[in-house]
């Protein structure tokens, strides 16, 4: 199962080191890692998308995370109400014939053309995972030179309905 | 303007190097003795320890592992962090097996290691390694001091987590141009971790789960691990386990934890625990492990393992709790503290008659045995003799294999904090030096140190330090011409087939004693051995004793790898 871990973390050295080096040799898969800075100084957010096996092994991830010295808290957010983004900039091969067909497809996605050359469009996309590897097998068959994304990062919402919200997250698009 | 002389001189006294820093900050924080080795990026250290007239002492050894083993055996018999000092590059990396020694063992350390100029760090230079990178996985933490403000608070910090929670190693890499900077005396060493607040005292609510479940139980059983000695638990132990009638099984490293031999003892548990023990585990219905974190050498296979047993799980690192086996009532706490609330619990234990007459009538049918012979000699008979004669109060180190596992089964520990043995790592070379830091941390104690002849002779240049320190200690050296573990496996796993696990050439161990000035002793024959060990441990001075043991003896009972508490073989003759 794929689960959304949110690590608060004391922004000293070598810290994103110290906690994938320790994902890693505790042989936890991770899918993406997104980090950065908290409106606290000197603390640090850390985003993972992790895929585990069972509870018992992400209840060990949890635990593993807790027990490093520089991290403050850990919150599995899968089962709450959240906001998750991701960025992702995409090259595409863009000849004078299908640049205007790219760009009307991508606005249907909100996404941009940051940057334009002879031969190319770069596009930035911003959204849920699902939004934008939807964009990206789309502008698949234009020809991808180039493509990066950044990993999610999410959030708590403000408002926590009863319920578990396992549904709505699922990220199994995701990847 | 007029200079006032006097002011002058003041300010002058208060300018300092970071070297004298660490030195405050050392002595701050308690520390009576340092095991070190002077190298190029730790000479202004070993120069302000030169300069300063120190609380503490320092302890030169022949090898960085031996240091550090060394400073690992005072941590385990003082309950004091054990301090290590060795230069960068080779001197670190030659720390590495005593730090993750430390690591898997709880014992906590502070390292120091030198590191190169800061100037040159990330070129590749002279003597330098990335002990960050190197020591991440294998340490509690660790940091490199990049501003000389932050070193006294860094060392405070450092003897802090290295010392609470579950303990551990913590390295402190100090670039060489940080050790000579000249700077003024006015740090403060004030800290804050808010990542780092170990849970010590327990949900009251979960500790009487404990006991409701006690009350119903019909086959309990504790298991006795080295949470209890590290907390200092161990006459609350013995309160809780006298008060319900618990039959206990102790872990290698709890050993000592609950006296060994008392009536409630069932011995050690795991791969060449006692039948009894893993006999009791396997049957029981309820099963309350303190301060153990269910290695895989005790608990065998974990499907077979306490398949009947609701678990209950004490232990302060809460990532222990679950981690190999499923537990019904996880309690995060110190052990000494969760046993101060489970003895506030009113006593009304279920009837466990049927139970313990059965363990009685299991000890009395399959206790542990050997064969015995006269020349070479038994070596369990010889452990027997070890005990007698020092009153089974001595503190004892091991290496690793054979003869640390007769030495855990046959040398029963009425005290706490008197073994000491690599467990989590198995370390050879580990017993030698760990005796020289016990006998610092308990200068007029008996100290007997255990060891085969093949761990003997990674770490034996330390016997340099039994003369330099007059130290008392006795080796005993259980020589069998082999790697005796390794033999024994090859013997029963690999049909015989001993690939390099048997030394034609060993030195002569005597010979090589006196040259270091110390007293060599040999036996070969049991009818000498009991007037031998009177020698040696009444001797004032430091002993090694060759002892000739039989080679083809193996360590039994045993649970095969990837066999179950309740299939052992070797259970009687």
């Amino acid at each position: 199962m794929k689960r959304i871990i949110i690590a608060t973390v004391q922004d000293r050295g070598g810290v994103l080191n110290r906690i994938t080096g320790m994902l890693n040799r505790r042989q936890f898969n991770i899918e993406s890692i997104s980090v950065g800075a908290s409106d606290v100084r000197g603390i640090s957010k850390m985003t993972f998308v992790v895929e585990v096996s069972d509870k018992q092994k992400l209840e060990q991830l949890t635990k593993q995370l807790n027990k490093q010295i520089d991290v403050i808290k850990v919150l599995d957010v899968t089962d709450k109400a959240i906001v998750t983004r991701e960025l992702a900039l995409v090259k595409v091969v863009a000849t004078n014939q299908t640049r205007a067909e790219i760009m009307t497809l991508i606005s249907a996605f909100r996404a941009d053309v940051i940057d334009i050359s002879k031969d190319s469009l770069t596009i930035q996309v911003t959204g849920k995972p699902e939004k934008v590897d939807a964009l990206i097998s789309l502008l698949r068959p234009y020809g991808i030179k180039d493509l990066t994304k950044t990993g999610l990062t999410a959030f708590p919402r403000g408002y926590q309905p009863e319920q578990g919200y396992s549904e709505l997250n699922s990220v199994s698009a995701h990847g | 303007m007029k200079v006032n002389a006097n002011q002058e001189v003041e300010v002058k006294s208060n300018l300092v190097t970071g070297s004298d820093l660490l030195v405050q900050a050392l002595e701050k924080a308690g520390v009576e003795v340092v095991f070190g080795y002077p190298g190029g990026a730790v000479l202004p250290i070993y120069d302000a320890l030169h300069r300063n007239d120190t609380s503490f002492k320092h302890v030169l050894s022949r090898h960085e592992q031996g240091s550090i083993h060394a400073a690992e055996g005072y941590a385990r018999v003082s309950g004091k962090p054990g301090v290590v000092i060795a230069t960068s590059g080779p001197g670190a990396t030659n720390l590495i097996t005593g730090i993750t020694d430390a690591m898997m063992d709880s014992i906590p350390l502070v390292v120091f290691t030198g590191q190169v100029a800061e100037q040159v760090i990330g070129t590749d230079a002279f003597q330098e390694a990335d002990m960050i990178g190197i020591t991440t996985p294998v340490t509690k933490y660790n940091y490199q001091v990049n501003n000389i403000a932050d070193l006294p608070r860094i060392v405070n910090e450092a003897f802090h987590i290295a010392t609470t929670g579950r303990p551990g190693p913590v390295v402190i890499d100090i670039p060489k141009s940080i050790s000579e900077t000249v700077t003024i005396n006015d740090y403060e060493d004030d800290f804050y971790l808010p990542g780092y607040q170990p849970t010590v005292y327990p949900n009251p609510m979960q500790i009487s789960k404990i006991t409701d479940e006690l009350s119903k139980a019909e086959r309990p059983v504790l298991l006795a691990g080295a949470g209890i000695l590290l907390s200092g638990a161990t006459e609350e132990l013995k309160q809780f386990v006298n008060n319900w009638e618990i039959p206990v099984v102790t872990t290698l490293l709890g050993l000592g934890s609950y006296p060994g031999g008392d009536n409630l003892s069932l011995g050690m548990g795991g791969m060449h625990g006692t039948y009894t023990a893993n006999t009791a585990i396997y049957e029981s219905d309820l099963l309350i492990n303190i301060g153990a974190r269910f290695d895989d050498r005790l608990t065998g296979n974990l499907q077979h393992f306490a398949p009947n047993a609701k678990v209950a799980h004490i232990d302060i690192d809460p990532a222990e709790i679950g981690k190999n086996v499923k537990t019904a009532i996880p309690i995060v706490a110190d052990a000494k503290q969760a046993l101060n609330v489970l003895l506030q619990q009113e006593v009304n234990r279920g009837d466990y008659t049927k139970w313990l007459d059965k363990l009685k009538g299991n000890q009395k049918k399959y206790p542990l045995w050997y064969d015995r012979g006269d020349n070479p000699i038994s070596p369990q008979w010889l452990i027997e003799q070890i005990h007698e004669k020092s009153n089974g109060e001595a503190v004892v180190t091991t290496d690793v294999g054979q003869h640390q596992m007769w030495a855990a089964q046959f040398y029963p520990f009425k005290n706490p904090d008197n073994w000491v043995t690599s467990g989590g790592l198995g370390t050879m070379g580990f017993g030698f030096p760990a005796a020289i830091g016990a006998q610092i941390a308990k200068p007029d104690h008996l100290v007997i140190s255990l060891v085969g002849d093949g761990g003997f002779q990674m770490t034996l240049q330390e016997l340099a330090i039994l003369k330099s320190q007059n130290l008392p200690v006795k080796v005993v050296i259980l020589n069998n011409d082999a790697l005796g573990m390794v033999r024994q496996w090859q013997e029963t796993f690999y049909e015989k087939r001993y690939s390099h696990s048997l030394f034609s050439e060993n030195p002569d161990f005597v010979k090589l004693a006196e040259s270091y000035g110390i007293k060599g002793m040999r036996v070969s024959d049991e009818k000498d051995v009991p007037e031998a060990l009177e020698e040696a441990f009444s001797y004032d001075g430091p002993v090694v004793i060759d002892c000739r043991i039989d080679r083809d003896t193996c360590v039994y009972p045993m649970i095969a790898p990837g066999k179950g508490m309740h299939e052992m073989i070797g259970v009687t003759k």
